[in-house]
């Protein structure tokens, strides 16, 4: 497959996301300009951050003049489990030049590293070469719809109703990605795991649920695994 | 510090985490378990995220027919089990969705 091909490919996989996205831009658009962070620096956070609950915190954060030190402390914590999309994609980005990496790094969300996985796996097993552009695709769908939903917040100051549910869009779009991709006992074990330490775990701050959630998945998957290997 | 020196720290502190294990890659020697650990990152950081959006209400845990996250997602766990859709498995769960709410 040519390299605009696979980059339509992950552009196409993470467009049912940006429905689920687009809500949530648009509200950190407007509570970034309420907790008094000038139009211009909440749009450009947009891009220098580029993670939407960072970006609510910081702007909360902002708003009440919390010390720097706490507030970069809470985004590395809340961001955390992207370093483990990190070592799931590297060693399919092992052959790239520097500069492909540093923007695929750059361009790594959940949204982005969920659309593209299930084909970034598939490609893996016939032509590898060309796996980054549907890494690439699907991380610039998603940046570019992150900055136009942001700008309609900060422009427009315009809300998408709430009472749509279209932020539901996120969790259906996940299901219909790892549904497929639990193949074996192990996964199911890895995502019930999963599932169960992230409910438990919820009412940490920092969003640590999640991530320890995920290494409880990683951990009962491997043991799982090897217990029937 | 002005909101876009924080801005350029907590840019910063998100860059690296995306970048870490990519920017590594070749330069260490996985260790056997860590290799064992990847393949279920998918599965693992992705159901994660969506438990909890489907099992909790207000920060309890929310099983009744007025959860309707819930069902519609469930609805949606099989419909991409059965089909592997994407679009499929998005429309049947909105449409359960809407339904149990009375839209």
């Amino acid at each position: 497959m040519r390299a605009g091909a696979r980059f339509a490919l992950g552009l196409r996989a993470v467009l049912p996301l940006l429905l689920g996205v687009a809500p949530f831009g648009v509200i950190y658009g407007v509570v970034a300009l309420q907790s008094g962070i000038p139009a211009l620096a909440a749009m450009a956070m947009s891009s220098i951050v580029f993670a939407g609950s960072a970006q609510f915190l910081l702007a909360q954060l902002a708003g009440v003049g919390a010390p720097v030190l706490l507030s970069a402390g809470a985004v590395g914590l809340i961001n955390l489990r992207h370093a483990l999309y990190s070592a799931s994609v590297a060693p399919m980005l092992a052959h790239l030049p520097r500069r492909w990496k540093l923007l695929l790094a750059y361009l790594l969300t959940d949204e982005a590293y969920a659309a593209a996985i299930p084909h970034l796996i598939s490609a893996r097993k016939d032509d590898a070469s060309a796996a980054h552009w549907i890494l690439l695709g699907s991380g610039f769908g998603l940046w570019a719809g992150w900055q136009v939903a942001t700008l309609a917040g900060v422009v427009l100051g315009a809300q998408l109703p709430a009472g749509l549910g279209l932020d539901f869009a996120l969790p259906l779009t996940f299901i219909a990605i790892v549904v497929p991709m639990i193949a074996s006992r192990a996964m199911l074990a890895a995502a019930l795991a999963a599932a169960a330490t992230a409910v438990l775990l919820a009412g940490l701050p920092y969003k640590l649920g999640l991530f320890l959630a995920a290494l409880a998945g990683l951990a009962v998957g491997a043991l799982w695994s090897r217990e029937s290997a | 510090m002005t909101i876009w020196g924080l801005m350029l720290v907590c840019g910063m502190i998100t860059f690296v985490i995306r970048y870490s294990f990519i920017a590594a890659e070749g330069h260490f020697q996985p260790s056997p378990w860590f290799v064992r650990l990847l393949p279920f990152v998918p599965v693992a950081a992705l159901t994660a995220l969506v438990a909890p959006e489907l099992l909790l209400v207000d920060g309890g845990i929310a099983l009744g027919i007025g959860n309707a996250r819930l069902w519609a997602g469930l609805v949606a766990i099989v419909a991409a089990a059965l089909w592997r859709n994407t679009v499929l498995t998005i429309g049947l769960g909105f449409a359960v969705f809407y339904l149990l709410r009375g839209v």
